[in-house]
Formats: C-alpha cells, structure tokens, sequence
C-alpha cells in the first residue's frame, strides 16, 4: 500500500471487473461485505441531496418562483409535461410524481460517474437498475390490470389483431417480449451503458499510466490518452442524461401501453 | 506484472457483473422507497398545487382583465350616447333660440310698424283736424270777407265793367295778402 499511486493503476491495467467492487467501507476493507461500500454510500448521498433540495428549494413555495424554486419545478415540470403527459396524456399527471422521481434517481446516480473523485455510479451495479426495472415492470401490469381488469389485460397485450393462424406465432412472441424481455432490457440497458462509461474511462487513464510505466518515451501519448479522458466524460455526461431520460420514457411509454384501448 | 494480470483475471471470476448483488438489492430498494415517499407525498402534491394556484392566478388575472374591458367598454358606449344626447340637446336648444330669436324679431317689427302707423295715423288726425280748424277759419273769414265786398260794391254802386273787375281782382289780391299773412 505503500507504493505510489500511478504504480498501483498501472499495475491494474488493464482494467477488470473487480474494478467495480470496491472493499468495503464498513467494516473497513472487507472485500465479502456490500451492506456499506461506496457504491451503497452513493445511492444513500442521491438520495439525501435529492430530498434536502427539494424541501429546501420548495420550503415555501410561491406563485412567482425565486430561482430555486424554479430549478425545482422545472425539474418535475419536464419530466411531467415532456415525458408524462407527452406519451400518457392528460391521464399521464397520475403518474408524474413517480416518473420524477424515477428520472431524478438514475440522473443523480449516473452524475457520480463523472464527479471527480468519485467516479463511480452505483448503476454500474445492475443491482440497482434492477430495483428500478421490477418496479416499472410491476407497475405497467399492475396498471394494466387495473384499467383493464386482469383477464382482459392479457388478453389485451398478448393477443394482437391479426388472423387466427398467424397467432400461434404472435401470442409467443409478445409475451416475450412484454413480459420477459422488458425488464431485462431496462435493467441490462442502464447498467451496460453505466458499466462501458466506467469501463472507458478507466481504460483511457489507466492505460495513460500504463504507457508511462512502460516507456518514458510514450508520455505524449499517455497525455494524449488523458485528454480523451476528458473528451470521454463529457460524452459520458451525454450518456448520463440520455440514459435517465430513456429509462424514463420507457417506463411512461409500457404505461401507456398498458392503459392504451387499442393496439 | 503477469502474476497481477493473472491475479485480476482470477478475480474477475469472483463477480458477475450480471448478477446483482443482494445487499445492494435490499439497499437500493429501501433508499429509492425513502426517495420515493418523501417526493411523492411532500414536493410533487406540493408543486401541482401551486401549478394549479398559477392557473388560477393567471386565469383570474385574464378574468379581471376582461370584465374591467368590459366595463370600460360600458362606460365608453354610456358617454357616447350622452354626448350624441347633448349633441341634439344643443341643436335643439340652437334651434329653439332661433326661433326665438325670430320671433322677437317678427314682434319688434311688428311693434314698430304699428308704432309708425300708429305716429302716421296720428299725423293725419293732427293735419285733419289742422284743416278742418283751418277750412272752419276760412269759411269765417270768407264770410267776414264776402260781406266786406258785399258792403264795398255796393258802396262804390257799381260804376263800370272796369272798375268791377279791378275791384274783384283787388278782393282777390287781398285775400291772398290776408291768407298769405295769416299763414
């Protein structure tokens, strides 16, 4: 442990998944125990900063917003306006407060993949997106049912209007990909897109050290590759957004699937 | 080197990265239900309410808006039919004055003409009654003189053709001289 720092990278490189799974945190070093770690500890700050924000920023809320205020409304106005009722419709309001705070989550913890530092989102762990992928799942059958009641649900999303020979094949097929595939494709989705962020950037800065333990003469090179490290995190800020912001949708869109009258 | 290149490879077989956790499933699921609780039961209800009071702030904003317009609009219409109202008030109130205005015209004229028929009438009277004096005088006189010429033929006893007619003419001249000097 005494060794610097860059020798310890280098020695890592390439980088592997033990990379993700860090000792940890309490008790301290631990490398068979997951109930604190620093992933853990990640989800619980998400959690913590989202809460203090908006029961600070909304403490008192008026009709002219000051700029907190505002940053907060605008926050849920966008997920409710722009994901809600855009895919939903006027039926979509029920399910804003959910979808928000859905959105919320994963963008905060995909954001601590690129906070210096920190470097490391908890999606990366497909625990977590897996959480998110039940309750989606769960939630479009539960609506489902609701609206349609249970039996004409299924019936609703397995058996499309096609003609009776073509059904054996489709009923198959739209189970599968409703009831199989949907909450797997969500869960693995965010996570492979966190997993690869991760993955990248590790390769970029490691693979600068590497190059710089192996050959003094690379250093432009290893400068090089730490500059795409950089380049690389500001696409992964695009991959953070955009990742939040489809799992969002998606989750609307299966719920307006299950509320939908017609296919 | 390649004792730790092995060394992570032997670790990569300790995780799947596809297989989730436990703990963190337990941990995810508690701290997303908190996240959950708290926003959806104090901000969002919170937030859609004060997006209501907007509304309405707004709507009731245009509200007023309207029924103030509406009311200018009234008191707009309200002076114009009074002024269109005064307008004809002051024509006729013109009007009336003019007629007026001719009518003490036509009763001024017409006092007028009858005070100069009136001074004209009495003019008349004054020289009717002047003559009638004068014609009554005459005739006195006339008598007076008749009698006088009477008295004077008969005193010169009528000599000649000649002398008649001096005489008259001479009664004449002087009757002119005595009218002409009563005058």
């Amino acid at each position: 442990m005494v060794i610097g720092q860059s020798t310890v990278l280098a020695a890592a490189f390439p980088p592997s998944v033990e990379d993700f799974y860090l000792p940890s945190i309490l008790p301290w070093g631990a490398h068979d125990n997951y109930w604190f770690t620093k992933v853990t500890l990640l989800v619980w700050v998400a959690v913590a900063a989202i809460i203090i924000f908006f029961l600070w920023a909304y403490r008192k809320p008026q009709l002219v917003p000051t700029k907190k205020q505002w940053m907060a409304e605008s926050a849920y106005g966008f997920v409710r306006n722009n994901i809600a009722v855009d895919m939903i419709g006027p039926a979509g309001v029920r399910f804003a407060p959910y979808l928000t705070t859905l959105f919320l989550f994963v963008l905060v913890n995909n954001f601590f993949g690129i906070v210096p530092l920190i470097q490391m989102s908890p999606m990366s762990h497909i625990a977590f997106p897996a959480v998110l992928a039940v309750i989606s799942y769960v939630m479009f059958i539960w609506v489902g049912m609701r609206h349609h009641g249970p039996l004409k649900y299924f019936k609703h999303a397995l058996i499309p209007p096609a003609p009776w020979f073509i059904l054996p094949l489709l009923i198959p097929i739209e189970f599968f990909s409703n009831f199989l595939v949907r909450p797997f494709s969500l869960a693995v989705r965010l996570f492979a897109n966190m997993f690869a962020g991760h993955m990248l950037l590790l390769v970029f800065t490691l693979g600068g050290f590497a190059m710089l333990n192996a050959n003094v003469l690379l250093a432009p090179v290893s400068v090089l590759s730490w500059v795409l490290t950089i380049a690389l995190t500001l696409l992964e800020f695009l991959v953070i957004c955009l990742q939040a912001y489809v799992f969002t949708v998606l989750t609307a869109s299966y719920v307006q699937g299950s509320l939908a009258d017609e296919h | 080197m390649i004792n730790l290149y092995l060394a992570a490879e032997e670790g990569a077989t300790e995780h799947n990265p596809i297989i989730p956790i436990w703990q963190e499933i337990v941990v995810g699921s508690v701290a997303f239900a908190v996240l959950c609780f708290v926003l959806i039961k104090f901000v969002f209800p919170q937030m859609e309410k004060t997006f209501r009071a907007r509304v309405e702030a707004i709507e009731g904003g245009i509200k007023r808006a309207e029924a103030a317009q509406a009311e200018a609009n009234e008191l707009l219409e309200q002076y114009r039919t009074q002024l269109a109202e005064a307008r004809t008030e002051a024509a006729r109130i013109r009007d009336e004055a003019r007629a007026d205005a001719e009518g003490i015209r036509q009763d001024v004229l017409g006092k007028a003409r009858e005070e100069s028929d009136r001074i004209i009438a009495a003019g008349n009277e004054q020289l009717a009654a002047q003559r009638e004096s004068i014609v009554r005088d005459l005739r006195a006189e006339v008598g007076t003189l008749a009698v006088d010429l009477a008295s004077k033929i008969v005193g010169e006893a009528l000599a000649d053709e000649a002398r008649t007619r001096g005489t008259v003419e001479r009664f004449i001249a002087d009757l002119d001289t005595t009218a002409t000097g009563r005058r």
